[in-house]
């Protein structure tokens, strides 16, 4: 699949804005602190530039609102259903810390389920594409789920160490998260390169019983919209280093600084230390949703030599 | 759940429709053009047109992109640069034709035979043969010659009628087909409803050939040959046929001369003709009171094999004993032809033995009684239901012309040509070879000023017909008809530039040529004839080929290098006439022609070019085309159709004559004709009777027939000649037995090819080069969403094929190391090009192959100068050389079979090299023309959906 | 509109394609095109046209496979490749994914036919139902930002205007090898299932889940024709001409 920028900015950025709202939502920190009520915004920022950047790929973006209407049977549709909604529990909630600077824990908590509601409505609609095995998988879910955790864990950290709240406290679970969201990749990614297609261009032509089938001649000769948005191919080479790199430095790294955090206590270098960590995350991140993308073979492929 | 939206659904699809024939190809089909405000909305095929029953191919479909190509020509062009600069400007059709006519008409003053009229792929050949004999050239050809005469030649010389146009397997009945080097064909839709036909009967369908792409790839059994040894293949189902007895006896001596008797005579100038009496009637032996008789005698009972004594001391035999003694000599065996062929003996067996089972076991019959010439009654039409079709896999080959005389010989022999369920002849065909004049353009049959005395092209029934001059030098720029390619019936276009460039056997000083991209892929030696069309003579500074008309729609590669431009209209926008006088539509069971007419008004300044030429010849007063006070005869095209009569009564179309519009082939001409055919959907369709339709070389019913509509005046049946005699007597001349005398260096070149019955000799291409060095076949194959090279400009077509690969056979991919995707070199005697190739199973493993005329040069049909047609796509032609590898004798023969001067395309050999990856093809050239602006995206029809 | 039918439509309506007659000629291609850049929704647009990176959108794609015997099923000559020719364009699934995963419900199966179609008023662009679509079915169209489909010529077979023999899709009317067929799929009794219940007709990727409507026809069995060799056919004396003029002459007896 093409890993198309907005795409991947949306899946990564909103991810990270909900993880954090959906911290923030548990009423860990102090709501009144500066920190705190920017991670607010920040998490509402987040957020809505993840879903801005999601219409940047629509053909007819002034209809976006229309996409609201299929929550019955259309993952994509409860995604939006399901942002739109998580804004009203967000935005109370963020008004009550900045304006207010408390914390209203029912809107917390709801807050937080819908977060994870809207986050696990992103992965089912990559996941419910059974034309897409890589992503056909519950570990889809768990890890869109962990990855936006694990966001919003540490940048919570980060909040917690800069509102002096209780980053040390916050930097065990973000560990863990981490720690948890690779292990979860790599299980899919485990899955990913051991599976069996189920479709093959045998069963794509049902020629199979005649023998081997191969494409000789693409229909056009040309690149098309299908080979455009289905056709990317990474070399398997490049993906395995690329997987390798991105738990390197999404992974391994955030988990040392996150421990050096630790060691440091709540002083300004454990904040240095934490922000690195969501950087170096981020950027793991990212990699992680470019390999998402790039990794899996679309079962048109099958009909255009891919 | 919300409801569904409502939609209409019932929306009409256009203003109006409007019927004409299509031209993406040669093949036309009817359509139904529909328009929407003055555009055109939709192109259907026409339900009840005969030639497609309402299909259409995607060319025909893509007809709205063809006629709306930003690459169509907009107005005269005169040259303002070099050649090949692309530099023009435009001027005015009065600018632009009096110049022609000046040119033209110094031309006719002075030496008429300095204009070269060439018409590549004309559809108007009756109307462009007739302005080149009025204006008095001799050198007039269209394109057969570089294009299928093998197969024309040698089918009208054998049965009187060629599979090329003038033929059609009994789809209907057939119930065993056998297909020989078939890509798309004229016939394209023809076949594809043939063949779906086939399949729905259960008939078997064979396909022989080296590709199993198109129409292979559902043949029930595909044949991969290795190219050029069909011959080979066919005279071992002979043999097979013989041993087996699988010859229809009653057939052959009633039709066909296998009866005639042959003179033996060795060393005499009389060998191996036939037996002639006073009267010049060829003489049979008749076997119940063992008397030679001329052929036709009451009772006579003919025999077909036997050696007569003659008074005069000499022997005969009948033809029929040579065929047989010649085709059971174990040669011909499965076992000896497989290696060469490439075709497992077994697999020969089997389809001689499937032919044989079908034709004698499975025949059919028609109860219908008929009359043969003879007189004789019968009370059923008996079909053998074999039938094969060919094209240029067999003839595109130097023994191309012997190979197709073997496929139409293996017809005769099992009694299957124009039979229910055989191969059929379609009117005005089929027409004995006697009915064809001989070509003229003999010194004494032209001079200044003055009408050529008859036809250009011909069949020369012996050397004494051919246009040489006493010394044996050609008379024509093409050398056709002569020494050189003595049948060569429809001309050697794919020699004019050559020969001009070299001045041999003269100079011209005008080449005026219509719809043949001669400086791309319509030549051979394509880099080589770009230089002849630029080269200048140092001494004067002037052109070697002085001046170039040429006539295109579209900027094709060849513009560039033209003088003056005559841009011509789409086929949307003229008259045309699809003429029984020239190539028309007919089927086997009814005659048919058929007319295009503007259904667009033209946008632009273009003319059509029959009128044009209509005009020129007024302008040059041309007898025919301008009265005696010099006034135009004819006000355009639309006006010559109707009113020009070839012979009295008969005119380019056959339908609609007489005043009122109800006589048929003979016929005043009728002002309303055009009106007519255009509400009859611009064809119109004469049924034979039932009792005509078949053996209509022998069918008195149908030669009455042909004679009403006026194919003929008188009867014509034709004899089926197994035995050639013409050939016969070319070997003669070249014997030393017979006047003329060949010229020594032609000697063994007859000798060789010449047979009088058919025979295979190696390619020589094949023959003249080393097989270690060059050991790979290359050819090519028709896209069947492609025309040459005029789909390239259209939008979509284009996007199915916008650049072409070498396809590998994997054996050679394994040897040396190749993938899909890597480059190659590919060297033939003469070039070589850089290719991308990709790798394929399903083809004859000594043979690479790639679609036809996909490469487009830079610059060319308005396309972008970085166009992958031009970047990545290639011509197999710049391997192929108009002349074979030198020999050693001094002399470079033609590329071209020796009989008919058909170019051997197919011929090509070539060996493989591993490249480096590269993003351009090779050869690469400057582009040439400046870049045309157009749209960046196109949105066609958006203006109609609401 | 984003469900599909709750009931089995009562029509299904659909193609049948014979892969056994099918020459690749695109002549389908290129009708479907020009039928459907006039008529149904936004015009089937095309990006650079005359330039390098030319492309457009089509709904109906003809691909070239080239199958290598392999131990399998022979059905050509012993062991010789062959190509099939594959047109595809939608078919029309009756457990569509491409419809409910439409956000919009611009995507919906007819409750009567069975059609799958496009409401492009609908359409946000989003093409979350190409991705569904393991057939590549759907194209978006890069001009009007829509996505594009067959319809299965919606506006022909439903034409009043048109003749009856007419109101077929634009691709079977020009199909020159007759290669594709239209008709109901869902009536047992009609032509289109009768072929598809003689000739084996079937799904593709029936392990997708779509159940598609459209059916396939697979290349008729083969008979290599060395089989038809047999021993010499020959009953009478076989030693050459000589031979064969003794047999000749019992055959000219019997005219
Ligand atoms: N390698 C290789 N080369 C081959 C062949 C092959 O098999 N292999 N085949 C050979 C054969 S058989 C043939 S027939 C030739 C074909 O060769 P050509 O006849 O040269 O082929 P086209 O590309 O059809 O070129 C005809 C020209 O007609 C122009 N044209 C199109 N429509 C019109 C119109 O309405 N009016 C006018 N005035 N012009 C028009 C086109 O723009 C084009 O420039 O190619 C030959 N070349
Ligand atoms: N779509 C489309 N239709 C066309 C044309 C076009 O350009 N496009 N051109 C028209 C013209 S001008 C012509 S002349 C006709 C030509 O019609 P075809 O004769 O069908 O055209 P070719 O592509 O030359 O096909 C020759 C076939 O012979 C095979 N072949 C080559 N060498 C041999 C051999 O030695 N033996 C055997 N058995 N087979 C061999 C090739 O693989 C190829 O399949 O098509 C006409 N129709
Ligand atoms: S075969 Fe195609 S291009 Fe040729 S005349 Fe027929 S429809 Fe037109
Ligand atoms: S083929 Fe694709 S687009 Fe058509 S109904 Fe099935 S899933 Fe949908
Ligand atoms: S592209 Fe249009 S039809 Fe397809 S899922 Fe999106 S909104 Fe629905
Ligand atoms: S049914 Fe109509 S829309 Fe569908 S592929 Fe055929 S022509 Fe195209
Ligand atoms: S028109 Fe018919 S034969 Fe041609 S590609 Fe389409 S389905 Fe195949
Ligand atoms: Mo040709």
């Amino acid at each position: 699949m093409h890993p198309a920028p907005s795409v991947i900015i949306f899946t990564t950025m909103s991810g990270l804005g909900y993880g954090l709202a959906a911290v923030l939502g548990l009423g860990l920190l102090d709501p009144s602190a500066v920190a705190v009520r920017a991670a607010h915004v920040l998490a509402l920022m987040l957020i809505a530039g993840g879903l801005l950047a999601s219409t940047r790929h629509l053909g007819n973006p002034q209809r976006a609102w229309r996409a609201l209407s299929q929550w019955r049977s259309s993952w994509l549709s409860r995604e939006g259903v399901m942002a739109l909604a998580t804004f009203v529990p967000l935005t109370i909630s963020a008004w009550m810390s900045v304006i207010e600077g408390r914390h209203v824990p029912l809107a917390g908590w709801i807050s937080t389920a819908m977060c994870a509601a809207t986050v696990y409505c992103t992965a089912m609609i990559y996941a419910s594409l059974r034309s897409i095995q890589a992503w056909n998988t519950p570990l889809t879910p768990l890890c869109y789920l962990l990855f936006a955790t694990a966001g919003g864990l540490l940048l919570a950290t980060v909040v917690a160490f800069a509102s002096g709240g209780p980053g040390s406290l916050l930097s065990v679970p973000a560990l863990l998260a981490v720690v948890g969201a690779w292990v979860a990749k790599q299980a899919w990614w485990t899955r990913l390169r051991t599976l069996a297609p189920i479709s093959t261009p045998e069963t794509a032509t049902g020629l199979g019983h005649i023998g081997r089938v191969r494409l000789f001649e693409r229909p056009h000769v040309n690149e098309n919209y299908l080979t455009r948005e289905m056709g990317f191919k990474v070399a398997r080479k490049h993906a395995v280093k690329l997987s390798k790199l991105a738990v390197l430095v999404g992974g391994a790294l955030p988990v040392l600084l996150l421990l050096a955090a630790l060691l440091a206590g709540n002083g300004g270098l454990a904040i240095i230390a934490a922000v690195l960590a969501v950087l170096f995350y981020a950027v793991g991140l990212v990699t992680e949703r470019w390999l998402f993308f790039a990794e899996a073979r679309h079962a048109v492929m099958n009909y255009y030599g891919g | 759940m919300t409801s569904e939206p409502r939609m209409a659904l019932s929306e009409p699809v256009s203003d109006e429709v409007r019927k004409t024939t299509c031209y993406m190809c040669a093949c036309r089909c009817g359509i139904d053009v529909h328009l929407k405000d003055g555009k055109v909305r939709y192109i259907e095929g026409n339900r009840d047109h005969p030639v497609n029953r309402g299909v259409l191919c995607a060319k025909g479909s893509a007809g709205i992109m063809q006629h709306y190509a930003p690459a169509r020509l907009r107005a005269p062009l005169l040259r303002t640069g070099p050649r090949g600069s692309g530099e023009f400007k435009e001027i005015s059709w009065d600018e632009a034709l009096s110049l022609a006519t000046e040119w033209l008409d110094g031309v006719r003053q002075s030496d008429p035979k300095k204009l070269a009229f060439f018409t590549g792929r004309d559809q108007s050949q009756s109307l462009t043969g007739f302005w080149a004999q009025q204006f008095g050239t001799p050198n007039y050809a269209a394109h057969g010659g570089f294009c299928s005469v093998n197969m024309a030649a040698a089918g009208i010389m054998t049965i009187g009628g060629a599979f090329w146009e003038f033929g059609a397997p009994d789809w209907d009945r057939t119930k065993l087909f056998v297909m020989f080097g078939v890509a798309e064909d004229h016939d394209s839709n023809p076949i594809k409803i043939g063949i779906s036909k086939l399949k729905k009967r259960g008939a078997r369908f064979v396909s022989v050939n080296p590709v199993r792409t198109g129409y292979s790839a559902v043949a029930d059994n595909w044949i991969g040959i290795r190219p050029g040894t069909d011959g080979l293949l066919i005279l071992s189902l002979v043999h097979e046929l013989l041993k087996a007895r699988r010859i229809d006896v009653d057939y052959i001596v009633r039709y066909s001369n296998a009866t005639w008797l042959v003179i033996d005579a060795p060393g005499t100038g009389e060998h191996r003709l036939f037996l002639r009496d006073k009267d010049g009637k060829v003489q049979v032996h008749e076997t119940v009171t063992e008397q030679v008789v001329p052929l036709g005698s009451p009772g006579a009972r003919a025999g077909l094999y036997g050696r007569v004594e003659l008074p005069d001391g000499r022997s005969a035999v009948p033809a029929f004993q040579l065929l047989a003694e010649k085709y059971l000599d174990p040669e011909y065996a499965p076992e000896a032809v497989a290696r060469e062929t490439g075709v497992p003996a077994e697999t020969i067996r089997g389809l001689a033995a499937e032919i044989g089972r079908v034709a004698f076991d499975e025949a059919i019959s028609i109860d219908q009684p008929w009359t043969d010439v003879n007189g004789q009654r019968h009370q059923s039409y008996l079909g053998r239901p074999v039938s094969f079709h060919a094209m240029r896999g067999l003839s595109a080959h130097s023994n191309g012309f012997q190979t197709a005389r073997a496929l139409h010989m293996l017809q005769v022999l099992i009694g299957a040509v124009d039979c229910p369920g055989g191969f059929r002849f379609e009117p005005p065909y089929p027409k004995p070879t006697a009915a064809h004049p001989t070509p003229h353009g003999k010194a004494e049959h032209f001079g200044s000023n003055k009408p050529l005395s008859g036809p250009h092209l011909g069949f020369p029934r012996g050397p004494e017909d051919l246009l040489v001059d006493p010394e044996g030098r050609p008379m024509r720029i093409d050398k056709a008809f002569s020494w050189d390619a003595p049948i060569s019936a429809h001309g050697l276009m794919h020699m004019v530039i050559a020969n001009a460039h070299a001045g041999d056997p003269y100079p011209i000083d005008l080449m005026f040529l219509y719809m043949a991209n001669m400086a791309w892929n319509s030549s051979m030696n394509t880099a080589g004839v770009i230089k002849m069309l630029e080269d200048k003579d140092p001494a004067t500074g002037d052109y070697r080929i002085p001046k170039i008309i040429y006539s295109d729609a579209y900027s094709s590669e060849m513009v560039a290098y033209a003088d003056l431009i005559l841009p011509d209209t789409t086929y949307l926008e003229r008259h045309d006439c699809i003429s029984m006088l020239d190539r028309p539509i007919s089927e086997p069971d009814a005659v048919q022609d058929a007319i295009r007419w503007p259904v667009v008004e033209p946008d632009r300044d273009v003319r059509g070019f029959q009128t044009v030429l209509l005009d020129l010849g007024a302008r040059l007063k041309l007898p025919g085309f301008a009265d005696n006070h010099g006034k135009p005869l004819y006000k355009d095209y639309a006006d010559y159709i109707v009113r020009h009569e070839r012979r009295p009564g008969i005119g380019p179309l056959a339908g609609f004559r007489g005043s009122s519009g109800d006589r048929t082939g003979r016929g005043a001409s009728n002002p309303e004709q055009l009106q007519r055919y255009i509400e009859n959907g611009s064809f119109f369709s004469a049924h034979i009777p039932l009792e005509a339709q078949f053996f209509k070389h022998a069918n008195q019913a149908y030669q009455d027939f042909a004679v009403r509509m006026g194919f003929f005046d008188t009867p014509q049946p034709v004899t089926f000649q197994l035995y050639q005699e013409t050939l016969q007597k070319f070997r003669l001349s070249a014997e030393g037995l017979r006047e003329p005398l060949a010229p020594e260096t032609h000697r063994t070149r007859i000798l060789e090819s010449f047979d009088p019955l058919p025979c295979w000799y190696r390619p020589f291409e094949e023959a003249a080069v080393s097989a270690s060095e060059f050991p790979y076949h290359a050819i090519t194959q028709r896209p069947a969403a492609m025309y040459h090279s005029w789909g390239s400009m259209n939008a979509w077509l284009r996007q199915i094929h916008t650049r072409n690969a070498l396809y590998v056979p994997g054996p050679i991919c394994d040897e040396l190391g190749l993938a899909s995707g890597d480059w190659v070199w590919v060297i033939s005697h003469h070039g070589r090009i850089k290719v991308e190739i990709a790798r394929m199973e399903a083809v004859n493993s000594s043979t690479i192959w790639t679609w036809n005329a996909i490469g487009k040069r830079e610059g060319a049909w308005a396309l972008d100068r970085d166009a992958p047609e031009a970047r990545k796509g290639f011509l197999m032609n710049h391997l192929i050389h108009e002349l074979l590898p030198p020999k050693g004798d001094g002399l470079r023969w033609s590329n071209s079979d020796p009989i008919t001067g058909q170019a051997a395309w197919y011929d090509l050999r070539v060996r493989i090299e591993m490249a480096e990856s590269g993003e351009v093809s090779e050869p690469h050239f400057a582009a040439v023309a400046p870049a045309r602006p157009h749209a960046d995206e196109l949105r066609y029809g958006q203006e109609w959906t609401k | 509109m984003t469900s599909l039918p709750s009931l089995p439509t009562p029509k299904k309506l659909g193609l049948v394609i014979d892969l056994d007659v099918c020459v690749g000629c695109h002549a389908c291609v290129i009708s479907c095109k020009e039928w459907n850049t006039g008529g149904y929704g936004a015009a089937l647009s095309d990006q650079h046209p005359y330039g390098a990176d030319v492309s457009g959108t089509f709904l109906n794609r003809i691909h070239t496979f080239e199958v290598v015997p392999e131990g399998g099923q022979v059905i050509g000559e012993a062991g010789e490749a062959r190509i099939v020719h594959f047109p595809k364009s939608c078919l029309h699934c009756e457990d569509a994914p491409c419809v409910t995963v439409c956000p919009t419900g611009a995507s919906y199966k007819r409750a009567e036919d069975g059609i799958v179609l496009v409401d492009e008023d609908k359409c946000i662009g989003c093409g979350l139902c190409a991705w569904s679509c393991a057939y590549g079915a759907r194209e978006m169209d890069l001009a009007a930002g829509v996505m594009k489909k067959c319809t299965l010529c919606i506006d022909r077979i439903y034409n009043e205007t048109l003749r009856e023999i007419d109101r077929v899709p634009s691709c079977v009317r020009t199909c020159p090898a007759n290669a594709r067929h239209y008709g109901d799929l869902g009536d047992p009794t009609s032509e289109v299932s009768r072929m598809v219940a003689e000739r084996g007709g079937f799904d593709l990727m029936p392990e997708q889940g779509t159940r598609p409507t459209n059916k396939y026809l697979p290349p008729r069995p083969r008979k290599p024709l060395a089989a038809s060799a047999g021993p010499a056919v020959l009953a009478e004396n076989t030693d050459g001409a000589k031979g064969f003029f003794a047999w000749l002459d019992g055959m000219l007896d019997r005219i």
